[in-house]
């Protein structure tokens, strides 16, 4: 009993000391749904600029934390600080506009409307969200101005995405794989610090995850974006991540680069069930 | 379907106005058809009247339409009280403008002027609606269904009670009338003096072909409502072809999502439903206290019901289709059928008296029977043809005329910048 107990303060002691700037630190964490605890004191960082991956078997609390961590769930207990500041149980608008997005593990595009309207909703503060500016004439002006520059923006972030050609198109009609790249150009233009993605990969074909990865990785370099990723392709994870957390019933279960993990014996008992 | 597809292209090659316009026309033309078919000598008059009443009708349902097309086209937010808010904007504008000495028996307001009232009654329907929506927008959609449908018959029941029918507010007598109804300044008076005022020479050239004052009164009252219609559509319209339409949209499709872009979703709904509420309350005025009389009895449930089905006929999510729809169904589906049961007759044959002794002629192949009956009691009937239209329509077209039509939310074109880095990739 107590030996992993140490081994999991042995394995925080080293986040801490390994990650010097974190952006996101989850501490404690804890949600429980009725009888059942989905997360269960769960603890990590995510350093300022990385891109760190998620991982764990089905039930391992991975998609809970996500909600947690972006104020679809309230947690149970535990804090999360996002850039030094204390944000746990904030609504996910809220968080939205300090710069804390996330996707969906099954993409919610807004079926009904236009690509390019999906992509034209995710800007913050626009202020053509006043009804008074929308409508009072002498006030319109300042609102089509401001329409006209997220429109250049919104076809610059669909043509990055190779996605510009269906603009028009209602998101209903995407395929899956269409619908992940909408999702991604949705929260980007959301000009976030941090984007949480939930399975961003999963149901999309090998070309489109290699050019999904390299956006990402594009993203990282260029405009100092954060990633967590959850995903359930070891080999994406593995070669796409410095940083891996490994989650098991609702706790930390290892942390570290990939060779750390995969040596990991209780990472590997954990994936193929051993103690289960 | 095809002469749906074609009907449907024509319709969507016309500018909007143009086809608003046009459609209430035809409407008029059929009306003066039929004045000129059953009215004889009689035809300008009965045809005054006809479009009279028609445009008040078309106008009155245009404006509630619009007002739940903001509601639930647009922000997927299920009001089925538009009854209650109507009555709240209704009561509220009586109450401000009924004369403070009235006659005998009559209940006694506040005497404000017009304009007065009909701004309090739509601040009123909008704090009452804001008031509403405020415990039920946190929950799902279908409990703010359940609060607003009870929220209608709450304020109707209210206004009923002889408890409220005359009290004095801080030394002021007012009052609702209770079950009587309460009495205030008529809209219709403003068509009336207008038609007296500067109309006069309309008047005189009107009452040469045989039509009546009241009746050119009437027609003038539902011009007049139709400029109401086109000022409501001008601001419906800025509101959502712009980013906050595009929210309302989004909280439509994806509530979770849009809050998880950062929109605050409550404010926006609150923000929509009360001014939803507060042209439901201007509508409640100009359309049932048209005459500046309005009692309990005007603001039924199936009002609300009307209403849904008229947006759902025009396309849910259109601002266009909302006209359209509301014509569609009041002109077309709610009155023209009454009037053709009055006045047309099938020259001997009269009306069994009941369902059964129609039948039993049609089985020895006698339709007229059956024939003469459906149009004697075609008032009734009518309700049969407008759940047939409703489930045809939901059947093969869901999305009304004009819903199916692709109005992005936006205040600009969307067209692709040309000094764009994209013009080689496609197109």
């Amino acid at each position: 009993m107590s030996e992993p107990e140490a081994a999991e303060q042995r394995e925080t002691a080293v986040t801490s000391d390994a990650i010097d700037s974190p952006l996101l630190v989850v501490d404690g964490l804890r949600k429980e749904f009725g009888g059942v605890v989905a997360v269960d004191g769960a603890t990590f960082s995510v350093a300022e600029g990385s891109l760190t991956g998620l991982i764990g078997p089905n039930g391992a609390g991975k998609s809970t934390t996500f909600n947690c961590i972006t104020g679809i769930h309230e947690p149970t207990g535990g804090r999360v600080t996002f850039d030094g500041q204390d944000i746990t149980g904030l609504a996910p608008y809220t968080l939205a506009n300090r710069g804390l997005v996330r996707t969906f593990q099954i993409a919610r595009e807004l079926s009904d409307m236009t690509v390019l309207e999906n992509v034209m909703l995710a800007p913050g503060g626009q202020v053509g969200e006043s009804v008074v500016r929308s409508v009072t004439p002498g006030l319109r002006g300042d609102v089509v101005k401001a329409e006209a520059d997220v429109r250049d923006r919104a076809w610059e972030t669909l043509e990055f995405f190779e996605i510009d050609h269906l603009a028009h198109e209602n998101a209903g009609n995407l395929s899956g794989g269409q619908r992940k790249l909408l999702e991604m150009a949705r929260v980007l233009m959301t000009d976030p610090e941090m984007i949480l993605l939930d399975e961003p990969l999963a149901g999309v074909n090998p070309t489109l995850e290699e050019k999904l990865l390299e956006r990402i990785h594009e993203l990282r370099r260029e405009q100092g974006l954060t990633f967590l990723l959850v995903e359930h392709d070891m080999d994406v994870i593995m070669n796409n991540c410095e940083h891996i957390i490994v989650m098991h019933q609702g706790g930390v279960l290892a942390e570290g680069d990939a060779e750390t993990i995969t040596s990991d014996e209780r990472v590997l008992e954990a994936y193929l069930g051993g103690d289960v | 379907m095809s002469t749906v597809d074609t009907v449907r292209d024509r319709l969507d090659a016309l500018p909007d106005v143009g086809l608003v316009v046009g459609f209430i026309a035809s409407i008029w033309a059929v009306m003066l058809v039929l004045a000129i078919a059953v009215g004889g000598a009689n035809w300008a008059n009965l045809a005054a009247g006809f479009i009279g009443s028609v445009t008040v009708l078309i106008g009155g349902y245009a404006i509630l339409a619009l007002a739940l097309n903001l509601q639930w086209g647009y922000t997927g937010l299920f009001n089925i009280g538009i009854a209650g808010f109507m009555a709240v904007g209704a009561y509220t504008t009586a109450v401000l403008t009924a004369p403070t000495d009235p006659a005998a028996g009559a209940v006694p307001g506040l005497g404000l002027p017009l304009w007065v009232g009909l701004i309090g009654g739509m601040v009123m329907a909008a704090i009452v609606g804001g008031l509403a929506a405020l415990p039920a927008l946190r929950l799902k959609a279908d409990y703010l269904a359940i609060v607003t449908v009870a929220f209608s018959e709450i304020i109707r029941l209210v206004v009923n009670w002889s408890g409220l029918a005359e009290f004095s507010l801080f030394g002021v007598p007012v009052g609702t009338g209770g079950a009587t109804g309460i009495s205030f300044k008529s809209a219709n008076d403003v068509a009336a003096t207008l038609i007296n005022g500067v109309g006069q020479p309309l008047v005189t050239a009107a009452e040469g072909v045989g039509v009546s004052g009241p009746n050119l009164a009437n027609l003038t009252y539902g011009i007049l409502l139709l400029l109401v219609v086109a000022g409501s559509y001008w601001v419906l319209a800025r509101i959502t072809n712009s980013p906050f339409g595009r929210v309302l949209k989004a909280i439509r499709e994806d509530e979770t999502v849009t809050q998880s872009l950062g929109k605050d979703t409550r404010q926006f709904k609150i923000k929509t439903f009360m001014i939803g509420c507060a042209l439901m309350g201007l509508a409640g005025v100009l359309f049932r206290g048209q005459a500046g009389y309005i009692s309990p009895q005007q603001f039924r449930p199936t009002i609300t019901f009307y209403v849904f089905a008229a947006l759902i006929i025009g396309g849910s999510g259109s601002n266009t289709g909302s006209i359209v729809g509301a014509a569609t169904f009041s002109g077309l589906l709610f009155y023209l059928p009454a009037r053709l049961g009055e006045n047309v007759s099938l020259g001997g044959t009269r009306a069994p008296g009941n369902i059964v002794d129609a039948v039993a002629g049609f089985a020895s192949l006698d339709p007229l029977p059956l024939l003469a009956y459906t149009i004697s009691n075609v008032s009734t009937l009518r309700f049969v043809l407008i759940g047939v239209v409703l489930i045809y329509i939901i059947q093969n077209q869901p999305d009304g005329l004009l819903g199916h039509r692709n109005e992005p939310a936006t205040s600009v074109s969307l067209d692709r910048p040309q000094s764009g880095s994209g013009g080689e990739a496609d197109e």
